[in-house]
This record gives structure tokens, sequence and C-alpha cells, in this order.
């Protein structure tokens, strides 16, 4: 268990300078996400062209791991379409939950977040996120959790 | 009690305890959590195991000899329980799985079948959610209404506005003795005293008192007290609920089955004496042996003495943390328990919690089950360290170096 592994410098710069951070005030569908543990919330706000994503923010108060995931998520899945955005989600999830996995060339900067595997306890942090652009994605209002 | 001769031997009081002498994450294992859970020193252990290898048996149940021993361990413990409250009878001792467990029986078997539309529960800002959730879910189900005195910004009730919102209609005050997000020690004697001098009864959440601070119902006057066994160094799931005999025996039974009955008819059933009638069910029978040999090794180290230990430490690690930019301390009473929380600003307390947790230092990180108290103080969570008796200035020392370490990571 490496500190070093879990907070890369992509990690830090992303947490402390999130992309794509702050309300889209024309999005066609947004969700809350709250993970109930730690206080956790974020919106995700999407906006699409058919099945693509055109433009996709985020906004909330949370841990590095949560916000840095999530900035990171949003640099992403810009420009993708909503079956390669859950494919991405999948190679994601399997990054945070298998310590030994070699991250798959695509997933690209989100390779970074390997390190979360290594923190079981820290593997909703970096998943709410994605939990809340899916919900976004399928229209819900609703708010989501991790719980 | 007198316990001002003994010198208190933190180092002998660390041998006490097996868990601390092992290794986390490379690193000598510094336990900050004890408002969380505290660990079992040996006479606990001992005790269980001694009770499993020997006494085991059901209850009030059989005549023979283990079944016998079994009865007296238990018993037992209800009358060393009764002497560390120091409640008139132990008709008054009632064991439960722990505080959440007894408050919600009161609110159950007291205030449910007593209040209705009118009717005022009030609390306070800091409480608990065990201590929230039992009394909405009595306003949801009778229509009473709940009242909340607010906190000051140091995190102590204002106790002038409880005293204003204690009304003819406040039928019941629950609050808590100690806060367990910000370690505030509550103005618990005056808080009862007008209360009952409104009429109202009263119910305090010792959870966290219980390790600091000896508790005598009478003189403080409660109608009700609830704890848990493993805040003070005993077994999880096992707790008690104090409550005036006159109180308790009025109640209806909360939960029916076996144990809680003298006569069981497909007509009717009678039901069974103070306290077994709260007792449905096999109890923790080993819990109450565990929780009786923590009372003793409390009380044999001193609970005053104990007491000052942490205050030391809790005045030392304030003045340490109060020197790190950037850190600020949440909930800074005049009087505390040995509970700090406190956030660092960049870095967030889950963050914290992992940081250092890799340098061998657990704390809490969250809302610690307060989340009107987080709301209060407009922040998501905080991180926390408690101290109990087998903490050391060494162990804050290695806090205030892992914060160090946390400031380093997220410069």
């Amino acid at each position: 268990m490496d500190l070093k592994d879990l907070y890369r410098d992509v990690i830090l710069d992303h947490n402390r300078q999130p992309r794509n951070f702050g309300a889209l005030t024309d999005a066609d569908a947004h969700a809350d996400g709250h993970n109930p543990l730690c206080g956790d919330r974020l919106t995700v706000w999407v906006q699409l062209q058919g099945e693509r994503i055109s433009e996709v923010r985020f906004e909330g108060k949370g841990c590095a791991i949560s916000t840095a995931s999530a900035s990171l998520m949003t640099e992403a899945v810009k420009g993708k379409d909503t079956a390669t955005v859950r494919r991405l989600y999948e190679q994601v999830h399997t990054l945070l939950t298998h310590p030994n996995s070699a991250p798959d060339a695509s997933l690209g900067k989100l390779a970074a977040l390997a390190g979360v595997s290594e923190f079981p306890a820290r593997v909703k942090c970096a998943t709410l996120c994605w939990h809340t652009l899916n919900a976004a994605l399928e229209r819900s209002a609703d708010a989501v959790t991790t719980e | 009690m007198s316990t001002a001769a003994a010198p208190f031997d933190v180092t002998r009081v660390r041998r006490d305890f097996p868990i601390l002498a092992q290794q986390v994450n490379g690193h000598p294992l510094v336990y900050l959590d004890s408002a969380a859970s505290g660990q079992r020193p040996n006479a606990v252990l001992r005790a269980v195991e001694r009770y499993e290898t020997h006494h085991h048996s059901n209850v009030h149940r059989g005549v023979h000899a283990l079944s016998q021993a079994a009865t007296e361990a238990f018993e037992g413990a209800r009358e060393r329980a009764r002497r560390f409250l120091n409640a008139r009878s132990r008709r008054e001792i009632v064991f439960v799985r722990g505080t959440t467990e007894g408050i919600n029986l009161v609110a159950q078997a007291l205030a449910r079948p007593r209040l209705g539309p009118g009717d005022e529960i009030l609390i306070t800002g800091l409480e608990h959610h065990a201590n929230i959730v039992p009394w909405q879910m009595v306003c949801e189900q009778t229509g009473c209404t709940l009242k909340v005195a607010p906190i000051d910004r140091r995190g102590e009730l204002d106790l002038d506005r409880f005293l204003g919102q204690l009304t003819a209609r406040t039928r019941l005050v629950a609050v808590a003795h100690v806060s367990n997000a910000l370690g505030t020690i509550l103005p618990v004697e005056r808080i009862v005293q007008a209360a009952h001098s409104c009429g109202a009864l009263v119910l305090l959440d010792g959870a966290q008192a219980v390790p600091h601070t000896a508790i005598d119902v009478q003189a403080l006057g409660c109608d009700f007290y609830a704890f848990s066994g493993h805040k003070l160094y005993g077994p999880t799931g096992i707790g008690v609920l104090f409550g005036r005999e006159e109180l308790l025996e009025e109640m209806p039974p909360w939960q029916g089955g076996g144990d809680m009955i003298r006569t069981v008819s497909f007509e009717k059933s009678t039901y069974n004496d103070l306290p077994w009638k709260f007792e449905a069910g096999t109890p923790n029978i080993s819990g109450a042996v565990g929780l009786a040999a923590a009372m003793d090794y409390l009380e044999g180290l001193g609970i005053e003495a104990v007491a000052a230990h942490e205050q030391r430490l809790l005045a030392l690690a304030t003045a340490e943390l109060s020197r790190i930019p950037g850190l600020q301390i949440i909930g800074t009473a005049a009087h505390k328990a040995a509970v700090l929380s406190f956030t660092l600003s960049g870095c967030h307390p889950h963050d914290l919690g992992t940081i250092l947790d890799s340098e061998g230092v657990a704390i809490r990180t969250g809302h610690h089950c307060a989340m009107p108290v987080m709301t209060f103080f407009d922040i998501p969570a905080t991180a926390r360290a408690s101290f109990g008796c087998y903490n050391t200035e060494a162990d804050v020392y290695a806090l205030v170096a892992a914060l160090g370490k946390a400031r380093e990571v997220f410069g």
C-alpha cells in the first residue's frame, strides 16, 4: 500500500483544478449523486447530440479521489457516444476493483486511478461520479446513491 | 470513589490491551478512535472466555448447574451495572444491545403510547442520529412534534434558548450527556432540573460520557440513561438502559417473546417482572459478563484518574493541532471530553483519514452520525481524534507528524 500510488500527480492536479467544473446551463439532463458514508455530493450535467455526449460538466464537494475522478471522467467521456461510455465505465470499474490489473491503453488519463484498488474503502469515492453520470444519461432526475 | 493518590501509569495500562501491540501499514498502531469503539483489556477478554469455557448455558431456564451459573453471571452483571450507575434497584437496569436500542425502547414503550398531537419532544442540535431518528419515528406515529434547541459556534448548547423552548407542551427531553462529534459536555444537571420543573421526563444519551465520567443516576435525577458497553472497553452488542422503576413499571413491553412473560395462553399472556419484561428472547449473556468486567476494570483504574489523563492529552493535542496552518478545530466548548474534531484546508477529511492510516494512525472521518452538526458548521465531514485510557503523549505527536505528512501530500 503506497500513498504515492493513490495520490498521483494527475489526481492531485485534477483535485486542485477540476476540469469542466461548474453548472451547465442548457443541459439536456442532470443527476445528483450522494455518498452518505463520507458526505460527498456532486451533480453531473450532460448535453447530448443523439447518442453522443457533446458537453458534460460537474460540480460538487468531495475528497480528492472523488473530485479528481469526476474531473477525469468529464474529460474522458466528452464527445463519446453512450455505448462507448458504458464500456469505458466497465473498464474503470475493473481498474478500481482489481489490484493487479494492467490498465487498458484506451483508458488514457483515467489509468491514474489504478492506485485506488489498493484502498478498498475509497473505491466508492471514485465511482460516485460514474453512477451519477449514468443516472443523468438515463434522464433520471432522481438522486442516486452509492449505498 | 477516591483515586487521588495513585499516579496514572499509562505504560502499565497499555499492557492490558493486547490489540495495541501491533503494526499497521508498517507503523506501530496509534489508536485514536475510542469514541467510535474502545479496545478491550485482558480482564474483559478473559472474563468472556471464562464464561464461554466454563459457565455458558441459557439463563432463567434450567435447574442444571450450567444454567444456574449462567443466570448468576448474567444477574451478577446486572448488579454490577446497578452499582456503576448508582441506581436504586436492579429492576431499573435493562440490558439492551446498545445506546441505540435503549433509546428506541423508550421511544416505543414510553413516548409512543403517551404522546399525541400538541405534545413536544425536545432534543439539541448536537445529537447523534440515534437520539434524533427514534423521536422522528415517534412523531410520525403519534403526531407529536420534535423541537431542536440550537448550539452555538463553539458547539455549546444555547441554554437560554433551550430553556425558552421548554414549555408545558414538552413531554420528553432527550439529550446527549457528551457530544460524540464535538466532545461538548452538556450541563445535564441543569437540563434535568429545568425539564422536571416543566413536568417533562428526561432521557440522557450517555454513550460518550460513561468512559470519562462516573455516573450517578440518582444525583443526576434523570428518568432514563442509556449507554453502550463497547465505548467503555466492553464488548459490542451489549448496553444498558437505566429507567426509573415507576416509569418502567407503567410502560408496556416493547418486544414480545420468551423470558418477558409470566404465563402464555392463546387467549392472553401476562408479563414478567422488571427488568425482564423488557428483555424478550435469550440475551447477550457473555456480553453482559464482559461489560461487568469492563466496569470493574475502569473503576479499578479510577474513572477520575482516566478522565484527568485524557484531559491532559486533549489539552496537548489541542495546543499542538492549533499550531498547524490551515487546521481548524470544530467544537471548542469550555467543557469537553477527550474528542478533537477538526478540518484541514485543502485536504478532505477522507483523504486525511487514508493518509493517517498509512502512518498507522487510526482516526474517524466522516459525519460521525451527526449530519445536522456538519450542516450547522457548513462542512461535509470532519476528522476526529478521540482519546482513551491507553493513549499517550507519543500518540499525540504521532498524530501531529502524520498531519504533517498530509500537508506534504496536499501541499
